[in-house]
């Protein structure tokens, strides 16, 4: 077992300080996402879950195998695999997997690869919209799944505070902000015109402080890639990208050096972003978060300059 | 600054026991309330460095205060909206204390947009209505709060803003608080906390200003922090809407759901809402082991003792303290489609976990939100807000959303479009018989058609008085007779002196009257009967309302389509001369309005036809659609 790996394991083993259980908050969050994923189950012909194994998908992985509990969650896992990352991810989807019995997916956009589309020379944007958006269409079309599970908050970014928890995309995973439908109490509207698809979100109120505070209080195994180790990393334009195998393609005079970095999100390894940082548990990533004066996103060079770059990402149907 | 505000650092402890609230802040874009959250969220958790970036970059392009950052801009989600300036949908923010994690609905001001706040509104325990110090209550603050009262929310905070602006006057925050208690009044608020603050400059925002000495307090934040919200759900009978069958396997039968109010434990009795079953609570069972107990909230999955029907839509209840199982009942509606509704048509009534298809009855009225007045209506366009009549396909369990918000509100859905038409709030059922389970029958209605060797049916004609319904009735009576049918001719007048000699001619009365006469005239069909009615029955929607107690094809809707001026002329019953004297009221066509048939079977035009060939149509009528069936 490699370093990190055994740190996550040590992390994941600590109990809140506190009487055990749940914050009065998150066991309400808890509930609320445990209601979606049932309603989902119950009025859905062909759900899925988005798996990207970060630590999002972590915590709805966990919720999933609560909210059916004694049953196994009634729904296959879709991983949209960029061919770009990191190993220790895939590493942990696999565990997974084969732990918790689930019916794993894995999709890749394979014409995109083929044509050369790589991280290095394929403008960021679109080398995002053809291995990830086109990858994911592409595997929702094919398995004809009518609603997906998506990992997204509303705290994430601007573009995604209005965003519905049940959000209705017409044929061709086309989302138009304007012809959303009102959510009302805990009624949501699931019902589908053909073709039409469904994206669902049970963690739209969530925090990433509640995210972390949930992975500590439950104890959900999460990619050590999270928690702080010595990494092998380039500094580039301000961020620090980590050298994950040999097909880095080095800048005129960039070096290698190690230090010890965390990442606060897992996209494809050459665009995330890695933070200098301490923190080798989840207390420590949770100590850092609540000094933090940095948002989430920040670290994903995809999100970048662009004003409202995620709302645009959504219309061509990202989650 | 207060102790709580700062972040409790390497501390879990404080995390672990921290509590959530959910609130909705109303008011206009001028109001400040954009300016408001963004000060909550600042004061509160400290802004984000690169979010501090971006205002900066937003503030030079689209800002429009003069401050360094515009704080609303850190609110404004999608770039169509953000260049016009408004927010237009209900946006989620998120910060937090020491003590609670807070949700805010930020919906927006404009007036056309009481669909956003209904809905930011429907989740939230607490509305923040603001008012601009200098301008005082306005029609949109009583429309915001009327909106908040009739969606439940019962505390209401006043934030009293641009305090700044009106030299921290104690004496204009004290009228328009004054002006406030006054109005609200009537809304069955449990608490009204008026605050002066300046959302720009922070005054009684995070901690009390010295500007305002003659204020007690207490600051905005730390009423938030401490306010008591969510006792309601808990002290309320328990209600579990099945959301899910969980059935893993031949054993385990578990039915999975989230526990609408009240709380459930190991033993307790409950009844099943759709049969009325009884039976008691075996396990709690949970991913981290079986509970002893689980309240208003929880996401949980129950066992019974005993093996009853239960499906995803029943619900789950104390026997003692049943909801009300029913398929009629009135209900206030906050009408949200931009086609508007009319009596008669039909959608997804969305309940509980139940849903089923239902039309839409009667209208009874629509609230005017800046008096609280009721005022009589024929449709709900977008946007308003009425009281009307649901009938539902089948029978729902529910309670009066006033005293339940989770099993007292609906949604409807338009069949067509498959949009949210409207939310919608139990008032009360108008079923009397609500408790009554059916019985089955073992001669059923085909058998009885069958002995009597003809397809049965309802002739329901309706007009105008002395249109000629009655004379036509009795002539399609005799020549159906002639050819062998059974018949049972049932005269709207003749009815009123005996089974509905109780009702008047009012609106209500006439409504009541249409629907016993269409109740018979049903019985009459389940006998084997051709049922033959004779009725003003002036309103669609009470007409809809019988042809739906029939199945497709066996009410036969027909217009006796006389002009007023002749129907006065001819005054068979010497009605119009008594209402001229004003000896009779409320008579149909001079003093009430008729609605015509939208889409009747048959037209009769009695200017055009002898009474004799007006039945003889009738009777065609009859046997093409009894032969066609």
């Amino acid at each position: 077992m490699s370093p990190p790996v055994a740190a996550a394991r040590a992390a994941n083993k600590t109990q809140p300080i506190s009487s055990p259980g749940l914050s009065p908050h998150l066991q309400r969050l808890e509930d609320e996402a445990i209601h979606i994923l049932r309603e989902v189950v119950a009025e859905f012909r062909r759900p899925v879950m988005l798996y990207s194994v970060g630590k999002d998908s972590s915590v709805m992985l966990h919720l999933a195998r609560k909210a059916f509990f004694p049953a196994r969650p009634p729904f296959p896992f879709l991983h949209i695999a960029s061919g770009w990352d990191f190993r220790a991810l895939i590493e942990h989807r696999d565990r997974m997997a084969a732990q918790y019995g689930l019916e794993l997916l894995v999709h890749a956009n394979e014409q995109a690869a083929r044509a050369g589309v790589n991280p290095f020379e394929t403008e960021t944007g679109e080398y995002s919209r053809l291995t990830l958006t086109e990858a994911l269409k592409e595997a929702l079309d094919v398995h004809g799944f009518d609603a997906a599970f998506g990992g997204g908050r509303r705290d994430e970014e601007k573009a995604r505070a209005k965003e519905r928890i049940f959000s209705h995309r017409s044929a061709g995973h086309v989302w138009d902000p304007r012809n959303q439908r009102p959510e009302l109490w805990r009624l949501f509207n699931t019902r589908l015109a053909t073709g039409d698809t469904m994206r669902v979100f049970p963690l739209s109120n969530w925090t990433e402080l509640d995210v972390w505070t949930y992975i500590q209080a439950e104890s959900i195994p999460i990619v050590p890639l999270y928690l702080a180790a010595e990494r092998w990393v380039v500094e580039r334009g301000g961020n620090l990208i980590a050298v994950d195998d040999e097909r880095m393609r080095f800048l005129e005079g960039e070096t290698t050096e190690k230090r010890q970095v965390r990442f606060r999100t897992l996209g494809c390894w050459p665009l995330t972003g890695a933070i200098a940082s301490a923190a080798t548990d989840v207390d420590g990533v949770i100590a850092e978060l609540l000094d933090a004066r940095s948002s989430e996103r920040q670290g994903r060079l995809v999100d970048g300059a662009l004003q409202a770059s995620m709302e645009r990402k959504k219309r061509e149907g990202y989650f | 600054m207060p102790d709580t505000l700062v972040p409790p650092a390497n501390d879990a402890l404080p995390l672990a026991l921290r509590s959530e609230l959910r609130f909705l802040t109303c008011g206009s874009v001028d109001d400040g309330k954009s300016t408001l959250i963004g000060r909550l969220i600042s004061d509160a958790a400290g802004l984000h460095d690169d979010q501090i970036v971006s205002l900066r970059d937003d503030s030079r392009r689209f800002g429009t205060t003069e401050d360094e950052f515009d704080f609303a801009l850190l609110l404004d989600g999608l770039e169509a909206e953000r260049e016009q300036g408004i927010t237009i949908d209900v946006a989620y923010r998120f910060f937090s204390t020491a003590r609670r994690a807070f949700v805010v609905a930020d919906t927006p001001g404009h007036q056309q947009y009481t669909r956003n706040m209904a809905t930011g509104a429907s989740n939230a325990e607490l509305a923040i209505l603001l008012v601009d110090a200098r301008k005082g209550l306005v029609e949109q603050t009583r429309r915001h709060a009327a909106i908040v009262s009739l969606l439940g929310i019962r505390h209401v905070v006043l934030a009293v803003n641009k305090i700044d602006l009106v030299e921290f006057s104690e004496t204009r925050f004290r009228e328009i608080e004054a002006a406030f208690a006054a109005f609200a009044a009537p809304l069955a608020l449990h608490s009204v906390v008026a605050i002066p603050l300046s959302a720009r400059l922070g005054d009684n925002v995070a901690e009390l200003s010295e500007r305002t000495p003659w204020y007690a307090g207490p600051a905005l934040l730390a009423h938030l922090e401490a306010v008591e919200t969510d006792l309601d759900a808990a002290e309320a009978p328990l209600r579990f809407p099945v959301q899910w069958v969980n059935r893993p396997d031949g054993e385990f039968r578990g039915f999975s759901g989230t526990v609408a109010s009240g709380r459930v434990a190991v033993g307790d009795p409950i009844v099943v809402s759709g049969s009325g079953r009884t039976s008691t609570v075996a396990r709690i069972v949970s991913f981290d082991g079986d509970l002893p107990s689980a309240a208003a909230g929880r996401s949980v999955t129950l066992t019974l003792a005993d093996e009853v029907d239960v499906i995803r839509g029943d619900v789950l209840a104390d026997p003692r303290h049943r909801p009300v199982v029913a398929r009629r009942f009135a209900a206030d509606l906050v009408w949200m489609d931009e086609a508007a509704a009319t009596p008669g048509k039909r959608f997804l009534l969305k309940i509980g976990t139940a849903t089923v298809p239902a039309a839409l009855g009667r209208i009874v009225d629509t609230l005017d939100v800046e008096s609280l007045t009721r005022a009589p209506a024929a449709s709900l366009v977008l946007n308003a807000i009425g009281r009307v009549e649901i009938e539902a396909a089948q029978t729902v369990a529910f309670d009066a959303y006033a005293e339940n918000r989770q099993t007292g509100a609906f949604i409807l859905i338009d069949r067509s479009t498959l949009r949210t038409a409207a939310a919608g709030m139990v008032v009360e059922s108008v079923d009397a018989a609500r408790n009554v389970h059916r019985h089955a029958e073992t001669i059923t209605p085909a058998l009885r058609a069958e002995a009597m060797a003809q397809s049965p049916l309802v002739v329901w004609l309706t007009g105008l008085p002395g249109s000629g319904k009655s004379t036509i009735a009795n002539i399609v009576e005799s020549k159906l007779a002639a050819l062998g049918r059974r018949t049972m001719l049932l005269d709207g007048d003749n009815l009123r002196q005996g089974l509905n000699a109780d009702l008047g001619f009012d609106a209500t009365g006439r409504s009541e009257n249409v629907r016993r006469v269409g109740e018979v005239a049903k019985l009459m069909a389940d006998a084997g009967l051709i049922a033959i009615v004779a009725l003003v029955s002036p309103f669609r929607a009470d007409r809809a309302r019988a042809a739906a107690l029939l199945s497709k094809g066996r009410f036969l809707e027909i217009f006796v389509d006389t002009p007023i001026e002749i129907c006065r002329h001819r005054d068979p019953k010497g009605l119009y001369e008594k209402a001229e004297r004003g000896k009779v009221l409320n008579l149909t066509g001079r003093d009430q309005p008729y609605e015509p048939p939208e889409e009747a079977e048959l037209v009769l035009r009695t200017v055009e036809l002898t009474a004799e060939q007006a039945a003889d149509r009738v009777v065609e009528l009859v046997i093409a659609s009894s032969s066609s069936q």
